[in-house]
C-alpha cells in the first residue's frame, strides 16, 4: 500500500495552531495565578490541571457536548463563522489545545513564581507600571520554563489521540493526524504506514526531550556562569 | 523632605513610627525584626500602614483618613535592596537606564548614565551582568540605578551588610560623599549601631514597635558631618 504524508502535515498544522493558542492563553494565566489569591482559586487550579489526568476519552466527550452541533459553543461558532467544529480540523486544534494547555501553564507558572519578588518591587520603585514589570522582568526570567512549556506543548499537541479521534474523526486527508493514522492503518493491516509514522513520532519526541534537557542544562550553566 | 506618621499592625507588635527629615541621612537602627525594612517599605509603597500619613515633598502619598495610597512609581523615590535586587539578565548599563524619565524634570538634574557611572566608578562595568561582578560593585550599581530616577528620597536597605570591612567603609564615605552631593534625605537601615552613628544626623532606635530618637542635629550640624 502507498504511503501517505498527508497526516505528518495535519499533524504540524493542528499543533502548531494549538500551540499559538495555549501561548496566548496560558502565559496570561500562569501570569494571574502566580500573583493573586482569590476565593476558589484552588477549584480553578484543579480545572485548569484536569485534562493532564483525565482519560483522553472523558475529554473528548466534554468537548462534544461543549462544541457539538447543539453545544453552547459549537452553536455560537456555526453562527459566527458558518462552519462546525465537530469533525473539523478545528476540532482537533481545539482537543489539542486543551490537553496541552495543563502542561504550558504549570510550567509557566512554576517558572513565574520562581521569579525573586524583590526584583519586581524594585521595578515598581523605578518607575515601571504592572504590564511593564512582567514583559520586562517577570517573563525574562520565566523564559525558561516558557520554552520548555512551548515544547512540551507542542509534543503533546502532536501525539493527542482520544480526544481529537472523538471530536474530529478520523477523515483522511481532512482530520486524520498521526496518532490516528497510526491506528487505523494497524488496524486495516497497513503495517508499512504504521511503522514509519511510528518511527516519525518517536525520533520527534526523542529530539524534542533530549533537546531540551541540553538546553535546560546548558542555560544553567550559562546563569551561572555570566551573561543572560 | 519627608514626614510620616503611621502605624502599622505587625504579627507580633504594632509599629508606629514618627519622622520627620529635610535633609541628612537618617539611620534607622535596631534589631532584626524590630520593623526596619517595614518602615521603608510602608514610605515606597511596598507596604500599606494601618493608619497615618505620609508626604513626600509636600505631596501625600499615603493618607489612612483621606484613603490616599499613591502607587510607588509616582512616589519618586529611589530604593535600594538589602540583596541589591539587580536584575540578572540586563547589563550593569540597562540596569541603571531602567528607572531613567523619559522627560527630564529639572534640567540641573538631567543626568546621563555615563555622569553616574563615572560617579560611582562602575564605568568599566557598563557591558557586564550583575552575576560577573562583586558584592560591592553591585551595591554602586544599584545606588546608581536608583539615582537614575531622579529621586527625592532615597531609602537604603541595610545596603552594606553584605561587603566586607574594607569596601564597607570605603562606601560608607561616598555615601555621605554622595548625600552632601545630590541633596536629597537618604534614609538608611542598619543593624550596625557605629554605622548609624557615623553616617546619620538623625539616628532613630527602633525596639520592637517603640522608637527613640537618639540624634537630631540641625542642618549645619549635619552639614558639618
Amino acid at each position: 500500500m502507498e504511503f501517505s504524508y498527508i497526516p505528518i502535515i495535519l499533524s504540524l498544522k493542528v499543533a502548531f495552531a494549538a500551540v499559538i493558542i495555549v501561548a496566548c492563553s496560558s502565559i496570561p494565566m500562569a501570569g494571574f495565578m502566580a500573583k493573586r489569591e482569590f476565593l476558589g482559586k484552588d477549584v480553578v487550579e484543579s480545572v485548569i490541571t484536569l485534562p493532564l489526568v483525565l482519560p483522553p476519552s472523558v475529554v473528548g466527550f466534554m468537548l462534544l457536548i461543549v462544541f457539538g452541533k447543539n453545544g453552547p459553543l459549537g452553536k455560537l461558532f456555526e453562527q459566527w463563522f458558518d462552519t462546525r467544529i465537530v469533525f473539523t480540523l478545528a476540532g482537533a486544534v481545539i482537543a489539542a489545545a486543551v490537553v496541552s494547555f495543563p502542561l504550558m501553564y504549570q510550567s509557566v507558572k512554576a517558572a513565574i513564581e520562581s521569579v525573586d519578588p524583590n526584583l519586581e518591587k524594585a521595578a515598581r520603585t523605578l518607575g515601571a507600571r504592572e504590564g511593564r514589570v512582567f514583559f520586562t522582568i517577570t517573563l525574562p526570567l520565566a523564559l525558561n520554563g516558557v520554552v520548555a512549556g512551548l515544547v512540551l506543548a507542542f509534543a503533546r499537541s502532536l501525539g493527542e489521540f482520544g480526544a481529537t479521534l472523538m471530536i474530529a474523526g478520523n477523515i483522511p486527508g481532512k482530520t486524520q493526524t498521526m496518532p490516528i493514522a497510526i491506528y487505523f492503518a494497524n488496524e486495516a493491516g497497513n503495517t508499512r504506514q504504521a511503522s514509519i509514522l511510528v518511527i516519525i513520532m518517536t525520533v520527534f519526541s526523542f529530539l524534542v526531550i533530549y533537546g531540551l534537557n541540553r538546553w535546560s542544562k546548558g542555560s544553567r550553566r550559562k546563569s551561572r556562569g555570566g551573561g543572560a | 523632605m519627608l514626614k510620616a506618621h503611621f502605624k502599622k499592625r505587625l504579627p507580633t507588635f504594632e509599629l508606629e513610627v514618627d519622622i520627620s527629615l529635610s535633609h541628612g541621612i537618617l539611620a534607622l537602627v535596631g534589631p532584626s525584626g524590630a520593623g526596619k525594612t517595614t518602615i521603608l517599605q510602608c514610605v515606597a509603597g511596598l507596604q500599606t500602614p494601618s493608619w497615618g500619613e505620609i508626604n513626600i515633598h509636600g505631596k501625600t502619598v499615603f493618607s489612612s483618613e483621606h484613603n490616599t495610597d499613591m502607587p510607588i512609581r509616582n512616589r519618586r523615590l529611589g530604593y535600594v535592596f538589602q540583596d541589591y535586587a539587580l536584575f540578572p539578565h540586563m547589563t550593569v548599563e540597562k540596569n541603571v537606564l531602567y528607572g531613567k524619565p523619559k522627560k527630564r524634570s529639572t534640567p540641573d538634574k538631567a543626568l546621563s548614565v555615563s555622569n553616574v557611572l563615572e560617579m560611582l566608578k562602575i564605568g568599566h562595568l557598563r557591558n557586564s551582568y550583575p552575576n560577573q561582578i562583586s558584592g560591592g560593585e553591585k551595591q554602586r550599581v544599584a545606588l546608581a540605578r536608583a539615582l537614575m530616577t531622579e529621586p527625592e528620597l532615597l531609602l537604603l536597605d541595610e545596603p552594606l551588610s553584605a561587603l566586607d570591612r574594607d569596601t564597607r567603609s570605603t562606601l560608607q564615605r561616598e555615601l555621605m560623599k554622595l548625600q552632601a552631593q545630590w541633596q536629597i534625605p537618604f534614609i538608611l537601615v542598619t543593624h550596625d549601631v557605629q554605622e548609624a552613628e557615623m553616617l546619620g544626623s538623625q539616628i532613630i532606635k527602633l525596639d520592637y514597635g517603640k522608637q527613640e530618637v537618639i540624634r537630631k542635629l540641625d542642618k549645619a550640624e549635619s552639614l558639618h558631618l
